[in-house]
């Protein structure tokens, strides 16, 4: 079953056709990655599905509803969580206060009013969050402020803060990229631990070992539109890749 | 551990509503234990608390919360005249009348953020200012500003047939007038209950959310979280402090003028905040207490009583020195205010509180010396 279905997207910028015609099916449970040189329009297409751009023409629909024209909050309600390419985190906080605001905002809803109670005393707030940290190796420093992390560490914070909502899609934007090639493979490790889980994931990277150590099935993207999608093996023997993305070099 | 954190917090109210109480006497030594000074710094400790839950919490500066203030204090003396002398409605609809304001303005104003922001609460309390002072006159009063009149209506007081005196009525609590050291009391009780409910809101999973709000925005909004009406609840929220604040300038002194809306009175706002340390609990009421005092001191300072302080100077130097000095005192005391500020945020950008933190961890390291600024100081407001 397919659970986010992308047809027939377009998106211009200012006469830059960044997007032409994407057509993308993501399975339930699996995990897709899209590859791809740099400008082919991957970011982009990532910020059409989680409201931070507007399609000019095509639609995207998640779980059978459509995307278009809900605001950022909505989306990630509906079960949409997106780690970005510079993470995204609250700096000022510690990195336990980090990972309990994302759980407070599944529980609670876009907004409450909740103005008199005091979140040391929701226990299983903390303990989530806590959890959540231990699973990405950050628990010892979790009265840290974030600021004071290492930009690989932070990415690894800001997945926690995804991980904590029990996203129904995952969405990764290069997600080992500036990682030593120790804290990618721990990185890939924990990703297919929490693929464990059954949250479907589409990850956007560079680095060809964490895409095949990863991806179930692989979309390529050049200039702005998809040119070849298939199984891992399918796409390592594709000429149309090689010639577009490596200039015909062996992947 | 969590029922720790809240003991820590019981003991800090405790502490501050001590130490609000009994400031009639720990304040002789330097003299400023007398009411109508006591009373301003708990009303002004009350919005600058409030201007905080904005600012410090959240990270919005407004520079137009004198408008609240002043929609506080004329709604107050309208109660006083229309339905009762009894201050309980007048605070109560002041706070409220704020409230509605701050919704109004807190719904155009947050479209923007950082300095757009800024300058559109400023606008709007400019605007408020010029209706007050001129447009709105049958309102307000103009120029003259609101005053009580012996023949205003107050239907509340006839129908409860309590009988007007001679000369003009004077706002009380249920027969106790509200003067001297009353006055005062009644203004700390509310500035303790505004703390606390600060104190609240600091710890709650609300305040938690402003926190995010004030560090990324952006990534709140991409977990799922819509900042809009959290920020105008802040917004709101300060406001109402803000009113409740100007509700008790016209209690202790029913008349409203137009003045209390100008942009200095909601820059004022701002200084106090910055110097007692913005974003922390006690630094707004500090900040509040240390510039009325200054200003009480300072401004009743003139040039004839420092000739006569320099006195044991030769003339020919006494007088230049006094000139000099006099324009830091008497109406030049925001001279002395510009300078102490500017002396603060740049040696201690977290305000004073973060000076006496500092000195507290000072003091903690050599634990052989004893501490007289450590006793009064325990907590670190955060």
């Amino acid at each position: 079953m397919s659970i986010l279905q992308v047809k027939g997207v377009h998106k211009n910028f200012a006469g830059l056709r960044a997007l032409n015609d994407v057509n993308l099916t993501v399975e339930e449970g699996s995990v897709h990655a899209i590859i791809g040189p740099n400008g082919a329009g991957k970011s982009t297409l990532l910020n059409c599905f989680v409201g931070r751009l507007e399609p000019d023409t095509g639609s995207v629909d998640f779980n059978g509803t459509s995307l278009l024209g809900l605001a950022p909050h909505e989306i990630n309600q509906a079960g949409v969580c997106r780690v970005f390419q510079t993470p995204e985190i609250f700096g000022d906080l510690t990195l336990v206060e980090n990972v309990m605001i994302p759980t407070l905002a599944t529980r609670d809803g876009a907004f409450k009013l909740n103005g008199w109670d005091r979140v040391d005393h929701q226990a299983e707030i903390t303990e989530k969050a806590e959890h959540l940290l231990e699973d990405v190796n950050l628990i010892d420093k979790k009265d840290m402020k974030a600021d004071f992390l290492s930009r690989g560490d932070k990415r690894r914070l800001e997945l926690a803060m995804c991980l904590v909502q029990d996203p129904k899609l995952l969405l990764l934007d290069e997600p080992t990229a500036g990682m030593s090639r120790g804290d990618t493979n721990d990185t890939i490790d924990l990703l297919k631990r929490i693929g464990e889980r059954g949250i479907t994931k589409i990850v956007i990277e560079h680095d060809m070992h964490v895409v095949f150590s990863l991806a179930h099935r692989i979309s390529v993207m050049a200039q702005g539109t998809i040119i070849a999608e298939g199984a891992p093996e399918e796409i390592k023997g594709d000429q149309r890749v090689r010639d577009a993305y490596l200039g015909g070099a062996h992947l | 551990m969590q029922s720790q954190n809240a003991r820590q917090d019981i003991i800090l109210s405790a502490l501050f509503s001590v130490a609000v109480l009994t400031m009639p006497i720990w304040l002789q030594p330097i003299g400023a234990a007398y009411p109508d000074l006591m009373q301003k710094f708990a009303i002004f400790g009350l919005f600058a608390i409030g201007f905080n839950i904005l600012f410090g919490f959240t990270g919005y500066l407004s520079f137009g919360h004198a408008a609240f203030l002043g929609v506080g204090s004329y709604t107050a003396v309208w109660s006083f005249k229309l339905l009762t002398m009894n201050v309980i409605p007048a605070v109560i609809f002041g706070t409220l009348m704020a409230g509605i304001f701050a919704a109004l303005i807190g719904f155009i104003s947050l479209r923007r953020s950082g300095i757009y922001f800024s300058i559109l609460t400023l606008a709007f309390a400019q605007m408020s200012y010029n209706l007050a002072y001129s447009v709105l006159t049958p309102i307000t009063n103009g120029e003259t500003g609101l005053q009580l009149r012996q023949q205003d209506p107050r239907v509340i007081d006839q129908a409860l047939g309590v009988v007007p005196e001679a000369g003009l009525p004077v706002t009380n609590l249920f027969g106790f007038e509200m003067q001297g050291y009353t006055g005062f009391y009644f203004c700390a009780i509310l500035l303790i209950i505004g703390f606390i409910i600060a104190l609240r809101i600091a710890r709650s999973p609300f305040g938690m959310m402003l926190s995010a709000i004030k560090s990324n925005q952006n990534r709140l909004n991409y977990i799922g979280v819509n900042t809009r009406p959290y920020t105008l609840a802040a917004f709101v929220i300060s406001g109402m402090y803000a009113g409740l604040a100007g509700s008790l300038m016209a209690v202790t002194d029913p008349l409203a003028g137009a003045e209390r809306m100008q942009w200095t009175a909601s820059g004022e706002v701002v200084l106090m905040t910055i110097l007692g340390g913005a974003g922390t609990l006690l630094g707004p009421v500090l900040g509040a207490a240390i510039i009325k005092y200054f200003e009480n001191i300072f401004s009743s300072f003139h040039e004839a009583a420092l000739l006569s302080a320099f006195d044991f100077l030769p003339d020919w130097l006494a007088e230049p020195v006094a000139s000099v000095l006099g324009l830091f005192v008497g109406e030049g005391w925001h001279l002395t205010l510009g300078a102490v500020f500017m002396l603060i945020v740049i040696f201690m950008p977290g305000g004073v509180i973060e000076g006496l933190n500092k000195l507290v961890s000072l003091v903690r390291r050599r634990p052989d010396d004893t501490a007289p600024a450590a006793v009064q100081q325990p907590h670190s407001a955060e």
